[in-house]
């Protein structure tokens, strides 16, 4: 007795359209959620976590990031130098400023330091980025979570 | 004549790179996500040898004096010289809340000032503390603005 074949000899294809979808979707989540603005966070400092840390509406104006670690050394973008040495780097960044028409009043210093750091070497930092005219200040701290 | 007649099979594209790819795309991603606490500043405004925005005869700083022991551990929160919380931020805040009435001022450039005197050797997450508490205080998620002026005196020598 001749038996009909049930299937089709060709091979069983699965549909893909819904998995690439859903990996599209996946892709699309981490792209968007990709943080290019911590190009300037030096990962080995830690901040102090405080709850009053929000993250601020509108970005700060000529914003100058320093880094200071525990060790006392400075991170200020590529370069690193200690709180001593810092002069010359800030006075480059003032005229950098002036060339654009501002002055270092007009600069925003961002100051994140390690929570472990001695308070008074960020006393130090500041009385230095004074010392070359800067006037304002921001400490960085991040959010407390579980708040 | 006769004319040869076209397949009737169905094109179908070949997904498998594709899929290699975007394969590898997410894993990249995955990988490389990192989930980073919100940032927030402290503003301080402190231009050299004055005070904090505009001089206010009227009104003296109130002197937060912040003491550590040689380990850079907060001892004592001394306000005015007079008044010691031992290392409560709580009763800080609450101190803070009296002077202010729980008020920020309209104008961040007015109101009282605070003065933070450290010991050089005290660690900085405490000083951070000790702004959180005279700054404001988190009620849900709004947060009570309180003093909006904070200067730092000069160093100490280190220990």
């Amino acid at each position: 007795m001749a038996l009909k074949r049930k299937f089709d000899t060709k091979a069983a294809e699965g549909d893909m359209t819904a998995m690439i979808d859903m990996v599209f979707q996946l892709i699309i989540f981490f792209m968007v959620l990709i943080n290019f603005s911590q190009d300037d966070q030096n990962q080995s400092i830690k901040l102090p976590s405080s709850e009053l840390a929000k993250p601020a509406e509108s970005p700060l104006e000529n914003p100058i990031v320093l880094n200071l670690a525990f060790n006392g050394n400075v991170y200020m973008g590529p370069e690193t130098s200690s709180i001593a040495g810092l002069r010359p780097l800030l006075e480059l960044e003032a005229n950098v400023l002036k060339s654009n028409g501002k002055s270092a009043k007009d600069a925003n210093v961002i100051i994140r330091a390690d929570g472990n750091t001695a308070g008074g070497m960020v006393q130090e930092l500041i009385k230095k980025c004074q010392e070359s005219g800067y006037e304002k200040f921001a400490l960085r701290a991040k959010e407390e979570v579980g708040q | 004549m006769k004319f040869k007649s076209r397949s009737n099979e169905k094109v179908e594209m070949q997904l498998t790179s594709m899929i290699d790819i975007i394969f590898l795309l997410l894993i990249f991603f995955v990988m490389t996500f990192k989930i980073a606490a919100q940032e927030g500043d402290f503003n301080i405004r402190m231009p050299i040898g004055g005070g904090s925005g505009a001089a206010d005869t009227t009104n003296l700083p109130i002197k937060l004096r912040l003491r550590s022991n040689t380990d850079g551990e907060l001892v004592d929160i001394v306000v005015d010289e007079t008044r010691s919380f031992g290392n409560d931020f709580g009763k800080l805040r609450a101190f803070i809340l009296q002077q202010t009435g729980g008020n920020a001022p309209p104008n961040p450039e007015e109101g009282p000032e605070v003065e933070i005197d450290l010991d050089y050797n005290l660690r900085y997450a405490h000083v951070i503390s000790a702004i959180s508490a005279v700054t404001g205080q988190r009620q849900g998620d709004q947060i009570q603005r309180l003093v909006e002026r904070i200067k730092f005196a000069p160093p100490r020598k280190p220990q």
